[in-house]
C-alpha cells in the first residue's frame, strides 16, 4: 500500500516534469536537424552541429542580419530601462521608508496599485497618450515607459523598512553624515542584495515585453526580439507548407525559426540559471514578512 | 524626501497620465466634447466585442482553474515529501518561466503540429487531429492559450505557494500528526487553509492577466496567415481599433473597461489579501 502511493506521487510529479521540459528539449535539438528531418526522425533525436551553423547562417543573412539588430535592440531596451529604474526604484524605495513626507502614502499606495495591475492594460492608454503627444516610433517611446517600474520600487521599500534598522541611518546622522552621504555610504552598499533582484526582474519584464514595443515602434528595424519573432513567423510558411514559395526565397524554415526562438531566451535563461536562489528568497521575502 | 523625486516623473507620465488620458478620450468625441457613455455602448455594439469578450473569459476560466486545481495540488504533494527530488521538481517545473511571450507561443505552435511534435501520437489519437490548421482550430484556442500561460506561469506560482507553505511551523503539522491526521488529512485541512491568502492573490492576479490577453492571439494570428481573426481579444480588439481604425475614443473606451478590471483586482488584493505592506 505504502509502495504504491509513492509510486503514484512519483508518476504524477513525472508526468507535470515531462509536460514541462519536453518542449524544452524539443526546441534545443530541433535546430540540429534539417527540416525534413523534423518530420521524419524521432522528434527528440540529435542531428548533427553542422545543421545548427546551417540554420544560423540562414537565420542570420534573413532581411541582411535583421536578427541580429532584433537583438542589439532588446539589449538596448533592456539595459538602459533597467539602468534608469535602478537609478530611480531604489533611492525612491529608500526615501518611502525612512522619509516623512506629505503625499508619502499617496506615492506608496499609488506605487502598488501599479505594480499589481497587469502591465497590458495600461500600454493602450500610454499608446494612446504618446500618439497624442506625437511621440510614437521613437526608441524612448520603448524605453521611457520600461523604465516606469513599480515593482522595483516595492522591492526596494520592502527591503529597507524591514531588512534596515533606522538606528544605523540615526547612527550615520550622529557622525556627521548629510541625507546624501548617508544613502551613498550606508544605505546604497546594504542593500546589495535588492538591486540584484531589481536589475532581474526589471531586465526579465523588459526583455520579454511584447505589447508595448509592438504598439508603439513603427518599423521593424527598430523591434526588439520578441516583436521580431512575431514579424519572422508572419514572413515565413513553416506552419502553412501549402502556401509554400515565401520559404525558399528567405530559406526561413523550421529549424531556422526554432533556433530564432532559442537564441531569443539565451540571455533571460541565463540570468534565470544564475540567480535561481536569490529569486526564489526575494519571491518570498517581499510579502510573507509583510 | 528628495530620494522620492527621480522616480516620480515616471509614476505620473506612464501610471497617472495615461489612466487619466484614457478616461478622458473614453467620456469625449473625438472632437473633444463630453459624451457620456457613447463611446463604450458603441465599442461595446461592435460586432466583434461579444466575441473577444467571450473569448477572454472562456479563456481565464480554464486556466484559472487549471492553476487552482494544479498547482495548489503540486505545491501540497512537493511539499508533503521534501526531499532533493523535490528541488529538482520545482526546478524543471519553473524553467518554462524563462520563455515567457512570445518565445512561448512558437514553441507551442510547433508542439502543436502534429508534422513535428513530439506528442503527435497524442494529438493524433487522442484529440483526432492530423493538421496544423485542425490543431489551432477557433474551438481550441481558449484552450490552447491557457495551456500555454500555464506552462508559462504555473511553476513561478509552485515556487512562491511552496515558498509560503515553508513559513507553516513544523510543530503544527506534528501535533496534527499525533492527533491521527494522515498526509491527506493534513495537506486539505491544515496547509490548503493557510495558505488560502496566497491563493486568492494568484486567483486574483492571473484573473486580471488573463482578461488582457494580447501576443498568444496574436502571433497564432500571424501564424495563420490571418485564420484566427486580428481581434480575437478584448485587449486585440481594442488595439485594431485604435491603430487600424483610428477611432481613438472607443479604444480608449474599451481600454478602460479593462482597466476597470485591472483596477479593481489590485485594490482587492492590495486591501483584502494582506499581503502587501503599505505602512510599517
Amino acid at each position: 500500500m505504502r509502495l504504491t502511493v509513492r509510486g503514484l506521487w512519483y508518476l504524477i510529479l513525472v508526468v507535470f516534469a515531462l509536460f514541462f521540459v519536453v518542449p524544452i528539449l524539443w526546441l534545443v535539438l530541433a535546430p540540429t536537424k534539417l527540416d525534413h528531418a523534423l518530420v521524419t526522425s524521432n522528434p527528440l533525436a540529435f542531428g548533427s552541429f553542422h545543421n545548427v551553423v546551417k540554420a544560423w547562417d540562414h537565420l542570420d543573412s534573413y532581411s541582411s542580419h535583421l536578427y541580429r539588430r532584433w537583438i542589439e535592440n532588446s539589449l538596448l531596451y533592456a539595459v538602459s530601462a533597467t539602468a534608469i529604474v535602478l537609478a530611480t526604484a531604489i533611492p525612491a524605495g529608500y526615501g518611502l521608508a525612512f522619509g516623512t513626507f506629505r503625499g508619502r502614502k499617496v506615492i506608496l499606495t499609488l506605487t502598488l496599485v501599479a505594480m499589481i495591475m497587469p502591465g497590458a492594460a495600461l500600454v493602450l492608454p500610454i499608446f494612446l497618450e504618446l500618439n497624442a503627444l506625437k511621440l510614437i516610433g521613437n526608441v524612448f517611446s520603448v524605453i521611457l515607459p520600461f523604465a516606469f517600474y513599480p515593482f522595483g520600487v516595492y522591492l526596494a521599500y520592502i527591503y529597507y523598512a524591514t531588512s534596515m534598522p533606522r538606528d544605523v541611518i540615526d547612527a550615520a546622522r550622529i557622525d556627521g553624515c548629510g541625507e546624501w552621504t548617508t544613502f551613498r555610504y550606508i544605505s546604497l552598499p546594504l542593500a546589495k542584495p535588492v538591486v540584484a533582484l531589481v536589475l532581474f526582474f526589471s531586465f526579465v519584464a523588459d526583455w520579454n515585453n511584447f505589447f508595448l514595443p509592438f504598439a508603439l515602434l513603427g518599423t521593424s528595424k527598430q523591434y526588439p526580439i520578441q516583436v521580431g519573432l512575431s514579424d519572422l513567423l508572419s514572413s515565413t510558411p513553416s506552419f502553412n507548407p501549402a502556401t509554400g514559395g515565401a520559404g525558399q526565397q528567405v530559406n526561413i524554415f523550421r529549424p531556422e525559426l526554432a533556433l530564432a526562438t532559442l537564441l531569443a531566451v539565451v540571455p533571460v535563461l541565463i540570468v534565470f540559471l544564475f540567480s535561481q536562489r536569490a529569486l526564489v528568497r526575494g519571491l518570498l521575502g517581499g510579502g510573507v514578512k509583510g | 524626501m528628495p530620494f522620492v523625486l527621480p522616480y516620480l516623473p515616471f509614476l505620473i507620465a506612464f501610471g497617472i497620465l495615461p489612466m487619466i488620458y484614457a478616461l478622458t478620450l473614453a467620456f469625449t468625441s473625438s472632437k473633444g466634447k463630453f459624451v457620456g457613455l457613447s463611446n463604450f455602448n458603441q465599442a461595446g455594439g461592435d460586432f466583434r466585442f461579444g466575441d473577444a469578450f467571450a473569448h477572454v473569459f472562456v479563456y481565464t476560466a480554464v486556466w484559472l482553474i487549471a492553476l487552482m486545481i494544479f498547482v495548489v495540488g503540486l505545491a501540497l504533494m512537493l511539499h508533503s515529501r521534501a526531499s532533493k527530488a523535490t528541488a529538482t521538481f520545482r526546478f524543471l517545473y519553473y524553467l518554462p518561466g524563462a520563455l515567457a511571450g512570445a518565445a512561448s507561443v512558437l514553441v507551442w505552435l510547433f508542439m502543436l503540429d502534429p508534422a513535428v511534435s513530439p506528442a503527435s501520437f497524442i494529438l493524433n489519437h487522442v484529440f483526432g487531429v492530423h493538421l496544423f490548421v485542425e490543431a489551432i482550430a477557433p474551438g481550441h484556442l481558449p484552450y490552447i492559450f491557457a495551456m500555454i500561460a500555464f506552462w508559462t506561469g504555473a511553476g513561478g506560482w509552485i515556487v512562491v505557494l511552496y515558498g509560503a507553505l515553508n513559513t507553516i511551523p513544523r510543530e503544527l503539522e506534528e501535533a496534527a500528526r499525533i492527533d491521527g491526521a494522515g498526509a491527506w488529512t493534513i495537506a486539505l485541512r491544515l496547509k490548503l487553509p493557510m495558505i488560502r491568502k496566497w491563493v486568492a492573490y494568484m486567483v486574483i492576479l492571473s484573473f486580471a492577466t488573463g482578461t488582457q490577453l494580447f501576443v498568444e492571439p496574436q502571433l497564432v494570428n500571424a501564424a495563420s496567415l490571418g485564420h484566427v481573426p486580428d481581434t480575437w481579444s478584448a485587449n486585440q480588439l481594442a488595439f485594431q481599433l485604435a491603430f487600424r481604425y483610428g477611432r481613438f475614443n472607443e479604444a480608449a473606451a474599451l481600454s478602460v473597461d479593462l482597466l476597470v478590471i485591472g483596477l479593481i483586482a489590485a485594490v482587492l488584493i492590495v486591501t483584502r489579501t494582506g499581503l502587501f505592506k503599505k505602512d510599517d
